[in-house]
């Protein structure tokens, strides 16, 4: 009888499911990419955003506080990027684990030194980020910085699956690495060249590529321009000229063409993320594709 | 610098030269003229290169500051990436808001403002004598509210609102509300705005109209929302979409309830809330609530009743009073991203039935109709329902339309009924806004109302408002 039972208890064990996947919440789309990339097939990965939607502004979403619900591990960059809705999706959630403070919860801008961190918080200069400039990911040397911080917390939630954190986190720098060389040397003519950016959204990848910001189309973050102000813009322009207008692909297009047709340089939209173009479906192509249309933008006269 | 004096020097010679060209025919005059030019021009050029060196020089120095003074704003940043270890005391202070709001105001003068066939709600001493800035004519400052929030330690936080009127300030909420109780549970303790409906739980100053639907005043009075001191216990199922149960227990002191000074429980509520996104544009919730709650001695006031014989009569109820909410929102953005160009429906109907004792006096409190004091049996059933719609078509624009309309329902006075009037009535009310918002932080909206709400008068209404938040503003509900 008591065989039989043990039996029945074995059999029941094996019964079961291998060692469920940890859910990851991801508040964009890379560091779910990102995660990904880490876990495989040990992380089921579910990103609260698309690279179309701008990650300031979205709504505390009934689906989202239904998959926060069940996470074990938010993704988030942190640096008040995500400020509009994520402490709510997290508190409506009454999910414990994943509250700022936990393993659960973490913090991408935590782990990369922070560019434009203001000196003073007025809201007379705009929609400021007190912790710095949150987007973070335009740098690929943040990504791998992340992409450490991040397997050592995935380690801790799951430790069964250690080694495969580990692994896939050494396969993916290993590939990561020679990419930024590659995107290094193909972005060579870049160094130098004069920008404007309609959102202050790419301080770290003219840091990383050596690119210059001439200037930014909002007359303050998140403001958006008049006419006037564009104006201003433009003649300072014709003074001193920037070679192109960037735009990440989640924000409206009229001020950069605006630009861009009237100073005679072209208007390059930057996928900002993955899926922020159809080409940029991870987190290589991400880099790509960048660097494909900022090379592209370049040529153009 | 060279380039424009040069050429306005070659643009002034041929002007000079011009009439002296006419007068001086003789060669000899032509050459020295010539030779005096020269000398002029040998003389600006030097000028000008000596300018230049200068400019060049001043240059270079300007730009090894700025290059140190860039240097020297990256180290403070680098330093600035972590907190100092010892951060001052302050740096625990909660984030504070205060939402600045004021109106201008025209309307007619009503002096019983209240929905007609609804009770109305007012379970505030100071009405009669005072009037908020909502319901005040011309220019006003409404509330001005002050909002305290923070993590108190890691299993709970606070949040207090208070909302500021001149000689009084009002908790409108107070509660703390768990964050370590895990699995889906949510505890809320204090004074709560109750999750029932879909609008009940926001504030003022996050509504896409100046003033609350009519059904809300029919619901809960003057302030247009249902509050408590109580609990609220709220738990989100683990489903791929929102499912969320919901209860709270309460004091019940304001209407439809009132303040029973009892030792027992005088509220109860129950609502579940779904919802979901289709696609990515498209989200949407939907919610069904019931509230419960008793009253004692709620007094009808004056205008409400009227006697059989004109005057006015006041009515003191007794009994319990049960609502039904159910609300829906749906919201689209394109690709989800509602920055530049988003649109929001929403709508609620709520049904009511009281069942008790109705006291009917008339002005000194005296019986009704002169007889002895008249107690009856009082049951009613009414309803009511808005729906509403707000575009942004900008970044800074937006347009909403709402419709609101309610029914004064089966209402049924027994013995009273030969005292008092009750004529059925259908109130309805559309009303037109247009907004503007500078920032996430700052609005001014334009509102019209044709406002059908009490019996014979058509009230054409118009609003100037605006809202600013100061300081920490939080994230808002869906």
């Amino acid at each position: 009888m008591k065989k039989l039972l043990f039996l029945g208890f074995i059999s029941a064990i094996l019964a079961l499911p291998a060692h469920a996947a940890l859910k990851i919440f991801a508040t964009v789309p890379e560091w779910g990419a990102l995660a990904q990339e880490i876990g495989g097939s040990r992380v089921s990965v579910y990103t609260a955003t698309t690279g179309l939607q701008d990650p300031h502004r979205v709504d505390a979403k009934p689906s989202l506080i239904a998959r926060a619900r069940s996470a074990q591990l938010v993704v988030a960059t942190g640096a008040e990027l995500e400020i509009g809705w994520l402490p709510v999706v997290l508190r409506e959630s009454g999910n414990r684990e994943i509250q700022p403070g936990r393993p659960g919860y973490f913090e991408a801008a935590g782990v990369v030194a922070m560019r434009d961190v203001p000196q003073v918080l007025d809201r007379a200069h705009g929609d400021v980020h007190a912790g710095g400039n949150p987007h973070i990911q335009m740098d690929p040397r943040n990504i791998l910085k992340v992409a450490e911080s991040l397997t050592a917390r995935m380690v801790e939630l799951d430790p069964v699956e250690a080694m495969a954190y580990r692994s896939g986190l050494q396969e993916f720098s290993v590939k990561w690495q020679a990419a930024i060389q590659r995107w290094q040397k193909e972005a060579a003519s870049l160094k130098g060249i004069p920008v404007l950016v309609q959102h202050d959204a790419f301080s770290y990848l003219n840091a990383w590529l050596g690119m210059k910001q001439a200037g930014v189309l909002e007359p303050k973050p998140g403001v958006e321009p008049s006419g006037a102000f564009l104006a201003d813009m433009l003649a300072r322009q014709q003074a001193q000229p920037a070679r192109m207008v960037l735009r990440p692909a989640y924000q409206y297009d009229t001020p950069a063409r605006w630009m861009a047709e009237r100073a005679k340089i072209p208007a390059v939209t930057l996928p900002f993320t993955v899926g922020g173009t159809p080409e940029a479906s991870d987190l290589f192509s991400l880099f790509d594709d960048t660097i494909r249309r900022l090379l592209a933008g370049l040529q153009q006269k | 610098m060279n380039t424009p004096s040069l050429a306005a020097l070659a643009c002034a010679l041929p002007i000079c030269l011009s009439p002296l060209a006419g007068h001086a025919a003789n060669d000899a005059d032509l050459a020295e003229i010539r030779k005096q030019l020269q000398q002029i021009k040998d003389a600006y050029e030097q000028r000008i290169a000596t300018l230049e060196s200068k400019l060049a020089k001043a240059e270079g120095t300007a730009t090894t500051v700025a290059t140190t003074a860039r240097e020297a704003e990256t180290l403070a940043r680098q330093a600035s990436l972590r907190p100092p270890a010892t951060a001052p005391a302050s740096g625990f202070n909660p984030e504070v808001s205060l939402i600045l709001q004021g109106q201008y105001r025209k309307m007619k003068d009503v002096e019983h403002r209240q929905i007609s066939g609804f009770w109305p709600g007012t379970t505030h001493d100071h009405d009669d004598d005072h009037n908020h800035g909502a319901s005040q004519r011309g220019l006003s400052i409404d509330h001005t509210e002050l909002v305290f929030e923070a993590n108190i330690d890691p299993y709970w936080r606070g949040k207090a609102v208070f909302a500021m009127a001149d000689g009084e300030v009002e908790t409108e909420e107070a509660y703390f509300q768990s964050l370590a109780l895990g699995h889906g549970f949510g505890l809320k303790g204090g004074r709560i705005r109750s999750g029932i409906g879909y609008l009940n739980e926001q504030h003022a100053h996050a509504w896409d109209f100046s003033d609350a639907p009519l059904m809300y005043s029919a619901m809960f009075g003057e302030h247009a929302n249902y509050t408590a001191d109580g609990a609220q216990l709220k738990w989100v199922a683990p489903t791929p979409f929102f499912l969320e149960f919901g209860t709270e227990i309460g004091r019940g002191a304001k209407f439809p309830g009132t303040d029973r000074n009892g030792n027992g429980i005088g509220d109860g509520t129950l609502f579940v809330h779904v919802g979901d996104d289709i696609g990515a544009s498209n989200s949407w919730r939907a919610g069904l609530s019931y509230l419960q709650t008793k009253a004692k001695g709620r007094s009808s006031g004056d205008g409400f009743f009227t006697a059989a014989d004109g005057s006015d009569a006041v009515g003191i109820f007794d009994g319990k009073s049960k609502t039904m909410i159910a609300d829906f929102v749906w919201k689209w953005s394109p690709n989800g991203n509602p920055k530049y160009r988003n649109f929001k429906l929403q709508g609620e109907y709520f049904q009511r039935q009281e069942k008790g004792s109705l006291d009917c006096q008339d002005d000194d409190e005296n019986p009704c109709n002169g007889g002895a004091g008249v107690l009856s049996d009082y049951k009613t059933r009414q309803s009511g329902w808005y729906l509403q719609g707000v575009y942004q078509f900008t970044s800074n624009w937006r347009v909403g339309l709402r419709y609101d309309r309610l029914d004064s329902g089966s209402r049924k006075f027994y013995e009273n009924t030969a005292n008092i009037e009750a004529d059925n009535y259908r109130p309805k009310r559309v009303t037109l806004m247009a907004d503007y918002s500078w920032s996430e932080f700052s609005r001014m909206r334009l509102q019209f109302a044709q406002d059908k709400s009490m019996q014979g008068v058509t009230d054409n209404q118009v609003w100037l408002q605006y809202i600013m938040s100061l300081g920490a503003h939080g994230a808002h509900k869906f």
